[in-house]
């Protein structure tokens, strides 16, 4: 049976079938269909190989991901735990003053939520479109359980006067239904205002265009400086003797090995005020003792920590490109009368390309998410977008914000790594 | 690289700067590296070498910071002989951190590599379907930015049964986060594509018809998978092996969104210690931590020089 299916027993038992023109397996099988049993079968094989793994990554990172993501356009904090002012905003368009029977509907809603205790989650959802809010809710729930009487608009307003403001009815129409595009107009620094149109915020708060745009210069920036750092290291140890490169080899994979927060660790004690570099630079009299420099907890900081962590990413590319260039191009160009400089320029260089795509653009990638080194020696003006969103995870408990603003990271992150897989091919990823 | 005879004077001047600027860029790689381990010996509390380090006087140095990583956590600090050992054994955080990175680390990478191996070798196949594509969500983890891919664990881990709630089953089936089951298995996720990766290059250059003669031979998938083809793919597998435990080994944003107390790793331990109060003791952690890369450095060179002898390929 396996020999059957096997192709090449197959092949080679043909002759027994020539006898009625289609060629037939020793039992008798036409070949052609034996073939794409065959095949089908390997190919079954290959899958279910691969299977169990693509499960596992599907369940513990795509799916996680995907429900992370959907937290940045759905957040029903506020419409499953008012349902009635919910219904309230859905019958009557924007612009309609809140009459009586809003008034009743906000009360019974604040009151059923009080009784459930979910006010404090329908005010930490309003709490993101106008601070401040969140202990306004608690409060009034605290008061309406206590009982609640009609008219509800004079009501609530004694209990506190900022139920009246339209500010706030405006947030809790916003929120009133489940979806929601607020979080991504807050991630480019947009807001919707009281008549639903869509501005810019202050400027005073405009943090995140600017975060972005640093992610991206500074990123590019360590780009550029580990190519040109890189190049010249990657160049030496492809034209040295095979046992000098491998020794000179394990200066840069000693640091790749290394681990992250060892490095930063090292850099932060390096670059101190009272640290070892600047002690140096006092002793050497190039500063004043009393000069010292900043070279930490500021964007310095974080290139320079960043540049030093992700040159192996850009030298390990470009070395393995340029071990495979033939040195007689160089040679030939020579002898035709180029100088040094136009043979490297115009036949040494062009054909480092490939290896410069692949080492900048896996430098750029990683470099854009980056959070551990920002984190420990950015200080404030050195932190990244990947900071602010750990900051929206951990501290102010915006979820949905800190999922809006990833949802953008990675979409740029995903781009960067098609145009990777379309230039080099993941196949072509190399380690050490 | 000499200087080639037919070079001008200023060709020479150019190529010995050359080599000054490439040795100091090298010095830049390794310099922060090395020059934390004498400074993890010193005798004060400061991150620079003091005058009486400078002159080389024994006073100058100590082993404090490395006892202060024992003693961290301790309950009687001041025992001695085997009261001191145990007590270090039991409650010193740094020992209960190590600990827990071994742990973590070691079945971490027993899943990534058990999972990884079986699907570098589906992948490797010619028949494969999709391969293009499933290779790239399977090495996705390595590009996706840590902190989106801790994000999304956190959530799902605090509970991971929220979407069976769609095909009507019960959602609540306990927590993943705070658990070492869910440390280990996000750590699997990341060491996956390195896993992958070194495989795969493996298996670029075996020969499938070593496979089709063990089978004439007679030899069943299974004998020939551990007799034929693990042996050759086998240091591939172990450096992929290698490259989960350092990703597990030196993982911290994970860790920080979903491991509990109870779960803390040498990296997150040295995070605290870093955005606490920064000691000299960390740069003694840093120091051992620089040895144990060496040595998983010089094995994994190791290695992929057998790997190379045995495939064939030699060195040009």
């Amino acid at each position: 049976m396996a020999n059957a299916l096997d192709p090449h027993a197959a092949i080679t038992t043909t002759a027994s079938g020539l006898t009625d023109g289609a060629l037939r397996t020793a039992d008798g099988k036409p070949l052609a269909r034996a073939l794409a049993r065959s095949q089908s079968l390997a190919r079954r094989r290959a899958f279910l190989l691969v299977l169990p793994l693509l499960a596992f990554i599907l369940i513990t990172f795509v799916i996680p991901i995907g429900q992370m993501l959907q937290r940045s356009f759905y957040n029903d904090g506020f419409s499953a735990n008012m349902p009635q002012i919910s219904a309230w905003f859905a019958e009557n368009p924007r612009g309609t003053e809140p009459d009586e029977a809003a008034w009743a509907a906000l009360a019974a809603d604040l009151t059923a939520s009080a009784e459930a205790r979910t006010i404090g989650v329908v005010g930490t959802r309003i709490n993101y479109d106008v601070p401040g809010t969140r202990s306004l809710f608690t409060s009034t729930g605290r008061q309406v359980r206590r009982g609640i009487e009609p008219p509800y608009q004079a009501a609530l307003t004694e209990i506190n006067q900022d139920w009246a403001s339209p500010r706030l009815w405006s947030a809790m129409r916003e929120a009133s239904t489940p979806m929601t595009a607020n979080f991504y107009l807050a991630a480019v620094d947009r807001k919707r205002a009281e008549d639903g149109s869509i501005q810019q915020v202050e400027p005073r708060q405009q943090v995140y265009v600017m975060l972005f745009m640093r992610t991206f210069w500074l990123s590019l920036l360590i780009t550029g400086i580990t190519f040109v750092l890189g190049f010249p290291i990657a160049h030496l140890l492809a034209t040295l003797p095979m046992r000098k490169s491998n020794l000179l080899m394990i200066l840069v994979l000693l640091p790749f090995w290394t681990s992250l927060l060892v490095r930063t660790t090292s850099w932060m004690v390096l670059l101190q005020q009272q640290g070892v570099i600047n002690d140096i630079l006092v002793w050497l009299g190039v500063i004043g003792g009393g000069q010292r420099l900043q070279m930490i907890y500021n964007q310095t900081g974080t290139i320079i920590a960043m540049t030093h962590i992700l040159l192996p990413f850009m030298i390990l590319p470009l070395y393995s490109v340029m071990r495979t260039i033939n040195p007689s191009y160089v040679r030939a160009a020579r002898s035709l009368g180029a100088t040094s400089w136009t043979a490297f320029r115009r036949v040494y260089f062009p054909q480092t390309l490939p290896g410069l795509g692949a080492g900048a653009l896996l430098v750029f990638i990683l470099a854009v998410g980056y959070y551990i080194t920002p984190a420990l020696v950015g200080g404030s003006s050195g932190q990244l977008i990947s900071n602010m969103i750990a900051m929206h995870m951990t501290d102010t408990l915006n979820w949905s914000m800190a999922a809006a603003l990833a949802a953008l990271l990675l979409a740029a992150v995903l781009l960067l790594y098609w145009v990777y897989d379309r230039m080099v091919g993941i196949d072509n990823l190399k380690l050490g | 690289m000499a200087v080639p005879t037919y070079a001008t004077p200023l060709e020479r001047v150019w190529h010995y700067a050359y080599l000054v600027i490439c040795g100091l860029i090298f010095f830049f790689l390794i310099a922060p590296i090395v020059v934390i381990i004498p400074l993890s010996f010193n005798a004060e509390p400061y991150f620079t070498f003091t005058d009486k380090m400078r002159s080389f006087d024994p006073d100058g140095y100590s082993m404090r910071w490395y006892r202060s990583l024992l003693t961290f956590g301790m309950q009687n600090p001041d025992a001695s002989g085997w009261a001191f050992w145990s007590d270090a054994w039991a409650n010193a955080k740094w020992v209960q951190a190590a600990k827990n990175s071994i742990i973590i680390g070691v079945a971490s990478t027993i899943v990534a590599t058990v999972l990884g191996t079986l699907a570098a070798l589906g992948l490797s196949r010619p028949e494969m379907p999709f391969r293009r594509a499933i290779m790239a969500i399977l090495i996705s983890p390595m590009i996706v930015p840590l902190i989106i891919t801790a994000t999304g664990m956190f959530f799902f881990y605090s509970n991971p049964c929220e979407l069976l709630g769609i095909v009507g089953l019960p959602t609540n089936c306990g927590r993943l986060a705070g658990t070492y089951l869910g440390v280990i298995l996000a750590h699997a996720t990341l060491g996956i594509p390195f896993v992958i990766i070194t495989v795969t290059a493996t298996l670029v250059g075996f020969d499938q018809s070593l496979n089709r003669a063990a089978a004439s031979l007679g030899a069943n998938p299974r004998t020939t998978f551990f007799r034929v083809t693990m042996p050759l793919i086998l240091p591939g597998v172990i450096s992929g092996a290698l490259f989960a435990f350092v990703t597990s080994f030196d993982e911290v944003v994970a860790v920080l969104f979903i491991a509990g107390p109870d779960q803390q790793t040498i990296p997150r331990q040295m995070w605290n210690g870093i955005r606490e109060q920064i000691s000299p003791a960390i740069l003694a952690v840093a120091t051992l931590l620089v040895i144990f890369s060496i040595a998983l450095l010089t094995t994994v060179e190791l290695l992929r020089r057998r790997s190379e002898r045995i495939r064939g390929v030699t060195p040009h």
